[in-house]
């Protein structure tokens, strides 16, 4: 399955809702067109939901840390919602969990953001 | 001791890796590996193909990745090599340190490293292989289970 991201806005936070493998090739290059978009729109605070995302290999996990400084480097926020238990546990192995602002609600994440 | 193998020589595109990716996923479930670790070693596969076609054969048309799969009654064994220059181990950072943490590639050798058992990494002027190895705690090779 490969990768699909549907946006919506909540409280001015843009959720991205990911589904499907985020993988070198395709899955990578829709995410980075996705966020730059985003922040080139004015969209600073995004939230990435990975409930669908079952799978992430090495460029995958390359990707989500290219958002992250690309949003931070331009003033704005990157968070993580709703690993599953394959892209947790890839995010503990190589000490990103602690890096990444990672939730499993939504609206404590939203809520999060800086306003 | 009876032992299957199968050989794959495959071109150097972004569909050997997941040829690859697919094809190991299917012999290490048919090896009796719980789901969790068909999951690892596809992806152990998967990072050393991409390492084969992307960093080794630079996406050359004119070389080739070869994979081949080997089950004994103690091992499910994966070698995969390229015709690059050769990995040059020394510049394979260690994706944990902090000062690598944000960097975005260098971490499929330390993935493939903390998914098998046991890893191989033999680099020349002629191409890298790499040989991943998982021991098997299912069916022996001949099909009949493991004797009591």
């Amino acid at each position: 399955m490969s990768m699909k991201t549907s946006n919506r806005q909540v409280d001015g936070v843009t959720i991205v809702d990911c589904s499907g493998r985020i993988t070198l090739g395709e899955g990578s290059v829709i995410l980075r067109d996705t966020v730059r978009d985003l922040l080139g729109k004015g969209n600073k605070k995004i939230l990435l939901n990975l409930g669908d995302v079952n799978y992430i290999d090495s460029s995958g996990i390359g990707e989500l840390v290219s958002a992250y400084t690309t949003v931070k480097n331009q003033g704005g926020e990157l968070k993580l919602l709703n690993l599953t238990k394959k892209v947790h546990d890839l995010l503990q192995i190589t000490k990103l969990y602690t890096v990444f602002d990672v939730k499993d609600d939504e609206t404590a994440a939203v809520k999060a953001f800086s306003k | 001791m009876s032992a299957h193998r199968v050989s794959y020589t495959l071109d150097s595109t972004l569909d050997t890796v997941n040829s690859a990716e697919e094809v190991a996923s299917k012999i290490a479930t048919e090896a009796g590996f719980e789901d969790e670790e068909v999951m690892k070693i596809a992806m152990a596969v998967r990072e050393a193909a991409v390492n084969a076609v992307l960093h080794g054969n630079a996406y050359d048309p004119g070389k080739k990745v070869q994979v081949d799969f080997e089950r004994t009654s103690s091992d499910l064994v994966i070698t995969i090599r390229d015709q690059g220059k050769g990995l040059d181990l020394n510049k394979v950072p260690d994706p944990l340190a902090p000062e690598n943490l944000l960097k975005t590639s260098g971490r499929g050798i330390f993935l493939i490293r903390s998914f098998m058992d046991q890893v191989e990494i033999n680099p020349s002027q002629t191409g890298t292989e790499i040989k991943l190895i998982k021991h098997v705690h299912g069916p022996a090779a001949d099909g009949k289970e493991a004797s009591q």
